[in-house]
């Protein structure tokens, strides 16, 4: 990797969470947790395009009561709470047509869920289900719900926050990672040096930690251009705006599960295996 | 016969633990019912291992069978914990999320058909990363489709246990069965200790992890069904008991308010002693209208 390239990441790392509370500011105009809430998860009604829409964000808290989420991973008390404003706004709108029933979107910098003792002791898996669960519901109910993915996007705190989505956009940016564990772990785990694992990225887009290599898995609706993840200037959060009501017209045309993840152009070709097996699945259970 | 009395219980009453995966899925079924789908002479293998030198699996570590069980329809999806830790990887998480849609599909269609997960498994396999995360966003999604029409039961026999992102699949289902030597947890406790340190948690100290992540423990506080002995007739018995209930009328990963209001109440300054939590939300439970 080059030197320059490196270096910005490491400053990128020092960024987890700022990117996430720089982004929620520029779509809802708010930058605090609601008084009952953590100040780890921000949440807002704010209106785009020409409807309201609930915005969800999980940033650090450096005072968080549980020491394993300081950083700005996801654990116990993120997981209920984004579970519980999910909630909130299906009930909401549990009457509405829906074509009226307001989207969902979640912006991401996760780092991963809380490495914790305390978490895994009071049922984390719960609440990463739980919040999972009411995303998806959400999903299913008709609400559209797109991710946009302005920094890490890392195993159990993606899957918490986020994966359930309708559509995901990512920001188009070196400081961008979607992954299923972070470089140090995975090379440690499968006994590989940190080289090796970032070459064997080049040749097997899965395990591939650059943004660009996970879009071509398919999985991603859209990346976006942005000069600074940071401070975005006012045309970039206009664009990225756009691309995000764009992505809801699209939900609101199609089918409410996740099968758009497998019959994208991308997916046709790096899924192969996957939907191979799907199909003869498929033809043999109508045999028994 | 007198030497069946001297026979200790233990030898005659047929491990469930010690069966493979394929033998644990084959054994929930009513007799001559079922039949494996997509198995290992079909040789679907996963594309990424042989790149990275690892030796791929004809059935890619996932059994799918389809059959009866107490006369209703079931699908079982078992992972087996000894090919790559049961870990997830694109092949494998394809059978499960197909398995489960064409189990929604029947059931929408009028025919309410269980899924069975036999979860060992450390979660995504890191040699397909990006893939098997994916995988398990989508088995999660159509675990929540199914779940609507069908029971989806979560088996955690041991002794691999079920971690990772397949912890949130158990958390999602609408039962979890466990036995006294499986474990079920997001992060294991190697993956802490790595993560946080040796005093956040030593992974060494077995009394630590059973106490937290053991089966008896996650019963008895409520964030799984039913703790059964080690044995064909346990783990088939409570199968069958909740395939015959149908699906809850709430499933545990829609409590939020309830176990908001838990957490809200934790005193999180020191590190939580799970005896004392496991009976004060046991007393929550029984006063609480938790299922």
């Amino acid at each position: 990797m080059e030197e320059s390239q490196l270096e910005r990441e490491n400053a990128m790392s020092e960024h987890i969470g700022l990117r996430g509370k720089a982004w929620f500011q520029a779509l809802t105009g708010q930058n605090e947790a609601r008084k009952e809430d953590p100040s780890s998860v921000l949440t807002a009604d704010a209106i785009i395009g020409d409807e309201r829409a609930l915005f969800l964000c999980v940033i650090p808290n450096r005072d968080s009561r549980f020491p394993c989420v300081r950083d700005g991973q996801v654990g116990l008390e993120e997981g209920y709470t984004l579970a519980h404003r999910i909630r909130e706004a299906l009930n909401a709108d549990k009457d509405k047509p829906k074509s009226q029933k307001r989207p969902v979107i979640a912006i991401i910098d996760v780092k991963s869920q809380a490495y914790g003792r305390r978490e895994e002791t009071a049922g984390l898996f719960l609440a990463a289900a739980a919040s999972s669960d009411a995303y998806a519901s959400a999903r299913m109910a008709g609400h559209p719900v797109i991710s946009f993915v302005v920094g890490q996007a890392f195993s159990g705190g993606f899957l918490t926050h986020g994966y359930q989505a309708n559509r995901i956009l990512a920001l188009d940016d070196a400081g961008v990672t979607i992954h299923a564990m972070h470089k140090e772990a995975a090379a440690r785990i499968t006994r590989r040096s940190v080289e090796d694992l970032e070459r064997l990225g080049q040749q097997i887009p899965p395990m591939s930690y650059n943004v660009q290599d996970y879009a071509k898995l398919g999985l991603l609706y859209q990346l976006l251009h942005v000069e600074s993840l940071l401070e975005p200037s006012r045309s970039e959060v206009d664009e990225a705006k756009n691309a995000i009501i764009a992505a809801i017209v699209d939900v609101r045309k199609g089918p409410a599960d996740l099968s758009v993840r497998r019959k994208s152009p991308a997916a046709q070709k790096s899924r192969k295996a996957g939907i191979a097996a799907r199909a003869l699945m498929e033809h043999q259970w109508k045999n028994v | 016969m007198i030497e069946a009395n001297v026979i200790p219980v233990f030898v005659n009453r047929g491990s469930f633990i010690e069966l493979s995966g394929r033998e644990r899925a084959q054994a929930l079924f009513d007799k001559g019912t079922w039949r494996e789908l997509v198995g290992p002479f079909d040789r679907v293998v996963s594309p990424w291992l042989p790149m990275q030198g690892v030796a791929p699996q004809f059935d890619d570590g996932c059994i799918v069978i389809k059959g009866k069980i107490s006369g209703k329809p079931a699908v079982a999806i078992s992972l087996e914990g000894a090919f790559q830790g049961g870990s997830i990887g694109e092949v494998s998480g394809a059978k499960m999320v197909a398995a489960l849609d064409l189990a929604t599909i029947d059931s929408r269609n009028g025919k309410p058909t269980a899924a069975i997960l036999l979860l060992e498994t450390g979660g995504v396999r890191l040699q397909e990363a990006n893939l098997g995360l994916a995988a398990i966003a989508e088995v999660i999604a159509s675990i929540l489709e199914l779940r609507q029409y069908a029971p989806v039961i979560t088996v955690i026999a041991g002794t691999v246990g079920c971690f990772g992102g397949m912890a949130l699949a158990a958390g999602v289902s609408s039962y979890v069965v466990m036995t006294r030597e499986a474990r079920l947890g997001l992060n294991g406790p190697e993956v802490i200790e790595q993560e946080s340190g040796k005093d956040e948690f030593d992974a060494s100290d077995r009394a630590l992890i059973w106490s937290i992540h053991g089966g008896e423990q996650r019963v008895e506080m409520g964030l799984a069904d039913d703790l059964v002995e080690d044995s064909l007739h346990g783990v088939g018995s409570a199968v069958q008991r909740f395939v015959r209930a149908g699906k809850p009328t709430q499933h545990r990963s829609e409590q939020v308010e309830l176990y908001r209001r838990r957490i809200v109440a934790l005193d999180a300054s020191s590190q939580i002693d799970p005896l004392a939590l496991r009976e004060q939300w046991k007393s929550l439970n029984s006063k609480e209208r938790t299922r």
